[in-house]
């Protein structure tokens, strides 16, 4: 009778993760599909305390409570600005819980196998009991099961680990291999299904489960650092997907039709999110999770021209005269914390009776959405804030296009240079407005190391200067 | 070949040998103590000229430059300045024109100077006006004999830098917009259609021919007021402008690959005799329909094309106006009589006054007062009453026509090319429905292809999985695949700019592993009971944590 209730609890709790992922179609419903993910969350968790199984209710609940204090105070405290490292830390915790899990599973599984052996009556709880009723095919599966999830795990482990530091800015954004480059992977990856083999069929299995999370560490560790700052928004939904094709494996273990589900579910969401990010910068996936960028096919074309200052007066001006006004922010305007600056202007000028607009780029940021959410924070209404898509024919009827801190997403070379990095990437066509300021800190490359041709534009104008400081600067001069 | 007048130059020695009297009138000024360079606009001395080149306005700007500003008493008189008015903004009154001209280094002025003017000047001062030095063969000849140096504004080249110095477009932005108003003072209809209870009025259809800024300037009047509006130009690439500005482009059908406008710095190259033909058959056709034609059509350094023929006009209805912005070179329109209003037979009024934008004195004086305002400040780059004659500068280089006793005129190209190439537009093929059809079939084949394949391998996969795995396992692999599918298609709904909150929901679910944990760790070994509970801590912070950021982020997002 009590299978029966746990199932139904999981069957709805289901289809409420389902309508919770479903939910952020729009903003006004996502609100909702929050709270169907925390009831399936809560309801989930209790089934399973109340269901077969379970065990040591107090000390679940208090490492659950401690746990959930942890994360309480973390995400009170984390500015939004951090959210791109919050994420990552948070994908390494479900990771390294995916392999202790793992590694439970051997241990019981080699508890029930020894206890029959001296006895083969004897009586078992929990987690065990069901593996005591495991046929050898059954069991053999379950190895395999067990090695997959421990292996994902351990990549997201060291993965997420690598880029939460990336983002914080705790280890170097460029991209690092050791030498060897992919072939340390191919190997690791080899030795982890060499493992695998062994501990399917021969003994020692914990040792083999060691061998397999030790390749593990190595290339989720390895991976990452071989990819750039720059595509750490697709880094981050993969590792994302990860997570959840590892909590998926562990359901297959368990033989846990809920986990399976949601791993599922999360594990094809960051599939997709990742697709559409390649997508957006016209690269292949394959490319951006081997790191770098691909072969050059030949010398970059020539810029010409020089990049002209301007100071705030000459902004402040332009905008004064300005009806149609579009912002395009970037990972600069992040770093600046200009978010604030940048909406205070936004009210000035829409106050004025102008029509200001933002551009986002798919992938502008360190993470898919990165930008919205920034300027969501900084109370910049929703509705002004366009996809590339939905903006990117307006900028010819644009009197003034500011970018702030943003550079290969507005690269024209992408569309008029077939020898750059970046042939192909759609782009937000600014250069099209008939005036554009960047707002930068220096005359550098963007973070793919690319000369940006939009600088030297007859149109363009070049305000250095620290973003939220320069913003800031032009606030007083808007009349 | 910098000019500059400064100090240094009262001794320098190649100024006393070179030219003795220039030296010595620059040594006086700098013996008076006092280097900074007098501008003063003369009184138009042309017939029926209402403009004048400085207003006060742009004379404050001149005054911020460190320049001395003067004026012929009366200048402004017609375009609405009074001489009270510019004493007011701290501009010298000269009595008449010699005093003037006497008194200052640099004479400004609308029209081309008159030879008198000319002769009235002295060596080394600067004259700035329109000048036409392609038409004006022997004005030039005087200003180089005279040693002046004169900077043509006509001669303004087309470059993005030199946009607000460009007289030539100002003036014809006014020419374009006076055109429509002439044209509706001259119609005896509405412009906008209306439906009253008196009757219904149709609305005046325009034809503006050669979309120049005159054109555009025109188009836009006549859209404004409500006139259904058509356009035409040979060069094809204004199409563009032309639909932005509310008109209809009309399209010739003719193969010949036009001339980019690009090539020839904005303006039009002269067609082909074929090309003309088939123009002049597509007016044709369109006369009877218009009630209004404004013609603009120019050629640099040539008489106006004869655009409107005779036959043309006796094919419009009476009370049809034609406005002929060309009258000037000889006028787009056969019957055109330069300077007057004239009525054909048939009551068609053809308008060919030539001084539009001096019937807009007063705006016309605006605007080219600022022309020549900023072409004195690119004279005068340190903001310090010093002129600089730069003649490494393109537009100043472009503009000067004489300078130290040389012809300058033509000058060599700009180095900035002025308007960037047009790259070859590729036109989207018009398909037939049967092309389209066949092009739909061959989609939905190739789509039911692929998903047929992957349909069939993946059924391929399942057999392979079912017959070596047990049972059990397949009834979770099911759940498994439908799962993946149930992500897929929900996940692809979700809007852009909620990709964050997406993550952060996710990793909160995914923390789902808790369930995996818990189950653990009822176990009986302590080890598993260890690490499960470290299991669950994890999943806990990140179950909170997830959830709490996402509501945190949701929050924010508003409505305006």
């Amino acid at each position: 009778m009590e299978y029966g209730i746990t199932t139904a609890a999981y069957v709805v709790a289901a289809v409420l993760f389902i309508l919770s992922l479903g939910g952020l179609s729009g903003q006004e419903s996502a609100k909702r599909a929050v709270w169907y993910g925390i009831s399936a969350m809560a309801l989930a968790v209790v089934a399973t305390l109340f269901g077969p199984g379970a065990g040591n209710w107090l000390l679940s609940l208090v490492m659950l409570a401690i746990g959930g204090g942890i994360g309480w105070v973390v995400a009170k405290r984390v500015q939004m600005t951090e959210m791109p490292q919050l994420v990552a830390a948070m994908h390494s915790l479900v990771g390294l819980a995916a392999v202790l899990i793992g590694f439970n599973a051997q241990f019981e599984l080699g508890r029930v196998i020894r206890a029959r052996a001296a006895d083969a009556a004897a009586e078992f709880h929990g987690f065990a009991a069901v593996l005591a009723h495991k046929t050898p095919a059954e069991i053999a599966m379950l190895k395999v099961e067990v090695a997959l999830g421990i292996f994902i795990g351990a990549v997201t482990f060291t993965g997420s680990i690598v880029a939460f530091g990336k983002l914080a800015g705790k280890i170097d954004g460029k991209p690092k291999k050791l030498p060897g480059g992919h072939l340390l992977n191919a190997g690791a990856a080899a030795l982890s299904l060499l493992a695998v083999i062994l501990y399917c069929s021969v003994g020692a299995p914990v040792l083999w489960l060691l061998v397999i999370t030790a390749a593990a560490f190595f290339i989720g560790y390895h991976l990452i650092m071989g990819i750039g700052g720059a595509d750490m928004p697709v880094v981050v939904s993969m590792l994302n997907s990860y997570s959840g094709w590892a909590a998926a494996a562990i359901g297959f273990t368990l033989g846990n039709d809920l986990l399976i589900v949601v791993g599922a579910l999360v594990g094809s969401s960051g599939a997709i999110l990742s697709y559409i990010m390649c997508k957006a910068m016209n690269r292949n996936f394959v490319s951006v999770i081997l790191g770098g960028f691909g072969g050059e096919t030949g010398p970059a074309m020539e810029i010409e021209g020089e990049q002209i200052a301007i100071d705030a007066e000459g902004v402040a001006a332009a905008l004064n005269d300005a009806d149609e006004v579009i912002i395009v922010p970037g990972y600069g305007m992040a770093v600046a914390q200009a978010q604030q600056s940048v909406s205070e202007l936004t009210r000035k000028l829409r106050a004025r009776g102008k029509n200001v607009r933002f551009a986002i780029h798919p992938v502008a940021g360190r993470l898919p959405g990165h930008m919205n959410v920034l300027l969501a924070e900084a109370k910049v209404p929703y509705d002004i804030v366009m996809e590339m898509d939905e903006i990117n024919d307006d900028f010819p009827s644009t009197d003034v296009a500011i970018v702030i801190g943003s550079n290969d997403i507005v690269n024209p070379a992408a569309q008029e240079d077939p020898n750059s990095p970046i042939a192909g990437m759609p782009v937000l066509e600014v250069w099209k407005a008939k005036q554009v300021f960047v707002s930068k800190r220096g005359q550098g490359t963007g973070y793919s190391g690319i000369e940006n041709p939009l600088f030297y534009k007859e149109n363009t104008r070049m305000f250095y200067g620290d973003a939220k400081k320069s913003i800031d600067a032009l606030l007083p001069m808007i009349e | 070949m910098k000019r500059r007048v400064t100090f240094r130059d009262c001794f320098s020695p190649r100024g006393l040998v070179k030219d003795y009297f220039d030296a010595m009138q620059t040594a006086l000024r700098c013996q008076q103590g006092s280097v900074l360079v007098k501008i003063g606009a003369l009184k138009e001395s042309f017939e029926g000229e209402a403009r004048v080149a400085i207003t006060p306005s742009s004379a404050a700007h001149l005054r911020k430059l460190g320049h001395e500003v003067f004026v012929e008493a009366g200048a402004g008189t017609r375009a609405g300045f009074t001489d009270a008015a510019y004493q007011a903004a701290g501009i010298t009154v000269e009595p008449t024109a010699g005093a003037l001209i006497n008194d200052v280094d640099v004479v400004v002025k609308v029209r081309p100077p008159s030879d008198a003017e000319i002769k009235a000047m002295r060596r080394g001062q600067t004259l700035i006006s329109h000048f036409y030095p392609a038409q004006n063969a022997e004005l030039l000849e005087a200003a180089r004999e005279q040693g002046i140096t004169a900077i043509a504004m006509d001669m303004v080249p087309r470059i993005s830098r030199a946009q607000k110095m460009d007289a030539l477009s100002s003036m014809a932005n006014i020419a374009g917009y006076r055109a429509v108003i002439e044209a509706a003072n001259n119609f005896g209809r509405f412009f906008t259609g209306q439906v009253t209870a008196a009757g219904k009025v149709p609305p005046a259809k325009v034809l503006v021919v050669g979309a120049g800024v005159a054109g555009l300037a025109a188009i836009g009047a006549a859209t404004s007021l409500g006139a259904q509006v058509y356009a035409f130009d040979v060069r094809p690439e204004v199409a563009e402008q032309i639909e932005s500005m509310g008109a209809q482009f009309v399209y010739l059908d003719f193969a010949e690959t036009q001339t980019d406008g690009a090539a020839t710095g904005g303006y039009a190259a002269p067609s082909s005799p074929e090309f003309r033909e088939k123009q002049l058959e597509k007016f044709r056709e369109l006369a009877p329909e218009m009630d209004i034609v404004i013609t603009t059509a120019l050629i640099p350094g040539r008489d106006a094309p004869k655009l409107w023929t005779k036959d043309m006009v006796a094919a419009m209805k009476p009370g049809s106006v034609i406005v002929d912005l060309a009258a000037e070179r000889g006028g787009n329109c056969e019957l055109t009589v330069p300077d007057e209003r004239f009525v054909t037979e048939n009551g068609v009024i053809i308008i060919g006054y030539t001084d539009f934008p001096s019937r807009m004195a007063t705006q016309a004086s605006e605007l080219y007062g600022n022309n020549v305002r900023h072409m004195l400040a690119d004279l005068t780059p340190g903001k310090d009453g010093v002129l600089v004659q730069n003649m490494e500068d393109d537009v100043i280089r472009g503009a000067t026509v004489t300078n130290d006793g040389d012809v300058t005129w033509p000058p060599p190209p700009p180095k900035v090319a002025a308007i960037a190439a047009q790259k070859p537009k590729e036109k989207p093929k018009e398909l037939t429905p049967e092309e389209r059809r066949a092009q739909e079939v061959a989609a939905f084949k190739a789509q039911t292809r692929s998903q047929v394949t992957l349909l069939v391998a993946g059924a391929v996969l399942m057999l392979l999985v079912g017959s070596f795995a047990p049972a059990s396992f397949l009834s979770h692999f099911i759940v498994f695949v439908l799962s993946c599918f149930v992500g897929f298609q929900v996940i692809w709904n979700v809007s852009h700019s909620l990709h964050t909150p997406l993550m952060a929901i996710t990793n909160a679910i995914s923390s789902i592993i808790i369930v995996g944990a818990l189950l653990q760790i009822g176990s009986g070994s302590w080890l598993v009971v260890l690490l499960g509970a470290a299991s669950v801590l994890m999943a806990g912070v990140n179950i909170f944590g997830g959830f709490l950021v996402t509501r945190r982020m949701l929050a924010m997002f508003q409505k305006s």
